[in-house]
């Protein structure tokens, strides 16, 4: 820790250096076709309660039963961050009025969650390597949404969200920048996505952070800290740890004292607001839910979803760089997204693995961020791409030709083979029609050609000009070959 | 027709097989009995559409030969239970209008084995209460009356319209709820059968929730048969409570006059509580008696934390109720009372919806869960709750077969005569009967005889868990031995 703090991570204020310190709970909802303890559906969107079954309004009588695919789920989730799965847990309720809230109380896991420690490896853009400790993974209900804005002096209430899973992934307090809190997030959203858990997709507030901040001096003991509540992107998360970490410093440095507080942050002006004092937090009055049992899981359930979880990104990394051989920036790349993986290995298979990772990274991915597109949309399927870089290995396209065969496929669709055939972009190989073009090329610049042997340089300036002539299609290295043969290189 | 009132249950299902009376004719005389009874206050709903409908199809499918279990068998609900369209308020201002869209469980099986509902029973206020006189719809007057006297008495509570309206022949059986012994101590004050089944031998899905750790649905009858006839409709897993306990459902009927021979019937010295009449004394020496001569052997028993049972009692159920009320806020049902913000909407609502008793719990059930305070009351009343159901598994592991104690410490009191200053000496009311909610067992109160005054006098058979068989066996010795006990009627 003292090493990392010495780092490049310290934030210059006016009477000297800072250490910034963050820790998160970061809620993901849970991917089940069903709510945590009631059987409406999850589907976002809908109506204004269309959603909503006699549990999740909280009427008279209902009661609550576990959703064994949420738990399964919260189950894999753990495995995937490497940590302690509890064989027994308990659901808790957390009481508190809200009119989103209809049974006056969250089911939460406060005392005994059902995943306990556990870490997370986060690269940085720089290339350093943070190991960020999970404190704890608990299962909760999530509440619905208050309505202001849809009568004048009425709020109304949409139960569609009430009652369905929420994962609240704790971490322990090792964040030291907004860099790494952004980069955690990004990658325990990775972990997640692949590991069919959390969708991840944090506009429509499927993962949302919570973020503590202090601020303290290298080497002392942790400050008051302050939450920030429910920040909906990695790029927010990172603005306001930024704007919390300046405001404390510069309260401290003014010689004042840091409340501790819930704070909000405000997008628009990119800054962080007050919302509850300690004084005023809430007595959640937590206590054990009477209407459900502790939840018990037995080794063999544990055992048989381990060895059901997918290859993780870590390990999928760590797989590339030595069956690939890619850089350690190209494996990363690569498994962001596991559909992006996939790609990969589908067009590296038995073709040139770096070339693959090339056009994967450089012209798909280029071509997807220019147009803002996902890679399960992608107009050149994984097939197609590796047509295209079969063509260009056997000869019968040349790599300048791919490209543009890649942009007809891209806008056109279509088999790229066929393609080459009907539009002729076949490489000449044909070393007669070549020899023909070299030959008047070089007749009509006589000089040029004289000059080649005191300037080699020249060379290229033929084999673009034969190539040109050849509308590209003529074998870059046949040209090559013959222009040094017949210019006498 | 009143004799068709005065059937027992099993009695009016011969009847009714052998098509001596309809149940058409079963109903009217039930709902015309309950019009002559309204100064009891037993019902809070009476739905004689809805009961004559029933007796019908229930008349075309003995027609058919096709009767299921409880055809045609009259019976009324306590208003705690949900039934699909009918008006259910937990006897609260609160839900003066609810009207579920669903039916709980336990009553749909009821309605699923061809029973008739005459209506909804009075209870005290979201089952808060002894007496049964903190209902919104105002106090149930007791059927019983002291010799020579006209002083209105308590039915008990919190079931008390349930328990009135069995002893009153105003149905052949009803639902109650017991959380504390609220079914057994109304049972015991008119004279009647009362069962608290094993917690998770029925469904709590659609009852409404009082405490959920405590909460059990059981059975009313004018006879031990009867109430097993009952329990077999009532219990059984379900799905929809996690709570509930996935076993089959035996045939209660069965046991009943089934010898009780060599069992082992524990007497727990700790239940001799100081200022306890020599009347329920007495009592208790003859329960012994009887069952002694029927081939029991009587053994003492040692339960050592019962004196801590009450005030544990009394920190759990109202941390739980606090909880389970939180829902009527006048959001989305029930009494909404507006204010200048939701904040003072709550307030205003929830003090106009609930009553004196209710707002008391809600209020320690708040103080007992909030941090501070939380490890000194809260969890060490659990931790006491698990010494309590240690005693009696020890008991049961040294081989003692069910409990014998008395049901209440005393007979029904007069309306008005308790609790009016003190609420703690309400509470005492649950003195013997609470223990068994805390330990989640089978209690089951029968009548035993008359006190000096001519009023009813329960004892109480604790069994061990799911064991309600045998409590049905000894249940019935005592019947035998002390007869049935059955009102004069005044009203």
């Amino acid at each position: 820790m003292s090493a990392r703090a010495q780092s490049s991570r310290l934030i210059k204020g006016a009477t000297g250096d800072w250490e910034v310190v963050i820790g998160m709970e970061v809620h993901a909802q849970v991917t089940s076709k069903a709510k945590l303890f009631s059987g409406a559906s999850t589907a976002f969107g809908g109506p204004p309660n269309a959603h909503v079954s006699l549990v999740d309004a909280a009427m008279p009588g209902m009661l609550p039963v576990i959703n064994g695919e949420c738990v399964r789920q919260a189950v894999r989730t753990g495995l995937g961050l490497k940590a302690r799965i509890n064989r027994r847990s308990v659901f808790d309720r957390k009481n508190y009025f809200y009119p989103d809230l209809p049974q006056g109380y969250q089911i939460s896991q406060y005392k005994s969650p059902i995943v306990g420690e556990g870490e997370v490896t986060v690269t940085l853009p720089d290339g350093e390597t943070v190991t960020v400790g999970i404190e704890r993974l608990h299962l909760e209900q999530d509440a619905g949404k208050s309505l202001h804005d849809q009568h004048p002096t009425l709020s109304f209430v949409d139960l569609n969200r009430s009652g369905v899973a929420l994962m609240e992934i704790v971490t322990k307090p090792d964040l030291r920048s907004a860099e790494e809190a952004k980069a955690f997030v990004a990658k325990l959203r990775t972990i997640l996505r692949y590991l069919g858990t959390c969708d991840g997709d944090m506009e429509k507030g499927n993962l949302r952070a919570d973020v503590n901040v202090s601020v303290r001096r290298p080497g002392e003991p942790l400050g008051t800290r302050c939450e920030i509540k429910n920040v909906n992107s990695i790029r927010f998360i990172g603005q306001a740890i930024e704007y919390e970490a300046r405001r404390q410093i510069a309260i401290l440095e003014d010689g004042g004292t840091i409340e501790q507080e819930t704070r909000l942050f405000d997008p628009a002006k990119g800054e962080t607001r007050s919302m509850r004092n300690k004084e005023e937090a809430h007595d959640y009055r937590y206590f054990p839910d009477p209407d459900l049992l502790p939840l018990e899981l037995t080794e063999e359930e544990i055992e048989a979803l381990r060895a059901d979880l997918p290859e993780l990104p870590d390990e999928k990394r760590a797989r590339f760089i030595r069956d690939y051989g890619l850089t350690p920036y190209d494996a990363d790349v690569l498994v962001a997204e596991r559909a992006t993986a996939d790609y990969f290995e589908e067009v590296a298979k038995g073709r040139d693995a770096k070339t693959a990772a090339n056009w994967v990274i450089n012209e798909l991915f280029g071509r997807l961020n220019k147009e803002g597109k996902e890679i399960a949309d992608a107009p050149v399927s994984a097939a197609q791409l590796s047509a295209i870089l079969d063509l260009m290995a056997e000869g019968t396209i040349s790599g300048k030709i791919a490209k543009e065969l890649f942009e007809i496929v891209w806008s056109e669709g279509g088999d790229p083979r066929e393609i080459v055939e009907k539009r002729g972009l076949k490489q000449v190989t044909d070393l007669g029609a070549i020899e023909k073009l070299i030959d008047e090329i070089v007749a009509a610049n006589a000089d040029k050609a004289a000059q080649a042997k005191a300037n080699p340089k020249l060379l290229g300036w033929f084999v673009g000009q034969v190539m040109k002539a050849s509308g590209g299609k003529a074998n870059p290295q046949a040209v090559n070959d013959l222009l040094r043969q017949k210019l006498g290189l | 027709m009143t004799e068709l009132t005065s059937f027992t249950l099993a009695e009016a299902r011969d009847a009714l097989a052998k098509k001596r009376c309809s149940a058409v004719e079963l109903a009217e005389a039930h709902l015309a009995a309950m019009e002559q009874a309204r100064a009891l206050n037993a019902y809070v709903l009476e739905t004689p559409e809805r009961a004559r409908a029933m007796a019908q199809e229930a008349d075309a499918r003995i027609a058919r030969g096709e009767a299921r279990p409880l055809e045609g068998i009259p019976l009324a609900v306590k208003d705690m239970f949900c039934t699909a369209g009918v008006r259910t308020t937990a006897c609260s201002h609160i839900l003066h209008n609810f009207v579920p869209t669903y039916e709980s469980t336990v009553t749909a099986q009821l309605w699923r084995d061809g029973a008739v509902l005459l209506g909804k029973t009075n209870n005290d206020e979201f089952a808060m209460g002894s007496s049964n006189e903190t209902s919104y719809f105002g106090p149930v007057i007791s059927p019983w009356r002291r010799k020579g006297s006209n002083a209105d008495l308590v039915p008990g509570g919190s079931s008390g319209g349930s328990a009135a309206a069995v002893a009153a022949n105003l149905c052949l059986g009803a639902t109650g709820t017991d959380t504390g012994g609220s079914i057994r101590q109304p049972a015991a004050f008119t004279g009647i059968v009362g069962l608290k089944p094993t917690y998770g031998r029925c469904s709590r899905w659609g009852i409404v929730a009082f405490a959920s750790s405590l909460d059990q649905a059981g059975p009313f009858a004018r006879t031990v048969r009867d109430a097993a006839i009952l329990l077999r409709s009532m219990a059984g897993h379900d799905p929809k409570d996690a709570t509930s306990a996935d076993l089959p459902v035996p045939d209660y009927e069965a046991a009943v006059g089934r010898s009780v021979k060599g069992l082992r019937i524990g007497v727990p010295k700790e239940y001799r509580v100081d200022g306890m009449p020599a009347e329920i004394e007495a009592l208790w020496e003859q329960g012994k008696a009887w069952l002694k001569q029927a081939g029991a052997e009587i053994v003492e028993v040692s339960l050592p934390h019962t004196k801590y049972a009450l005030p544990t009692y009394y920190i759990v159920n109202p941390a739980e109720a606090s909880s389970n009320l939180a829902r009527y806020d006048g959001v989305r049902y029930g009494l909404r009372v507006d204010g200048r913000d939701v904040t003072e909407m709550y307030e205003k609502t929830r003090a106009a919806g609930f009553g004196r008793e209710v707002r008391r719990r809600v209020l320690i059930g708040t103080y007992v869960l909030s941090a501070g305070y939380y490890d000194a009351y809260y969890l060490r009343a659990q931790k006491v709750r698990t010494l309590i159901k240690r005693d009696f598994e020890a008991c049961f592991s040294a081989g003692v077969d069910a409990i014998l104690t008395p049901t209440t410490p005393s007979a029904a009191f007069g309306l008005g005569e308790k609790g009016g200053a003190d609420p703690v000496e309400m509470y005492l009311n649950d003195v013997f009967t609470v223990t068994v909610n805390m330990a989640g067992l089978p209690g089951l109160s029968v009548p035993a005889g008359l006190d000096a005054q001519g009023l009813p006098l329960g004892l109480q058979l604790i069994g061990r868990p799911f064991d309600e068989e045998t409590l049905f066996a000894l249940g019935q010795v005592i019947e035998d031995a002390a007869g049935r006990f059955a009102p004069a009627r005044w009203w």
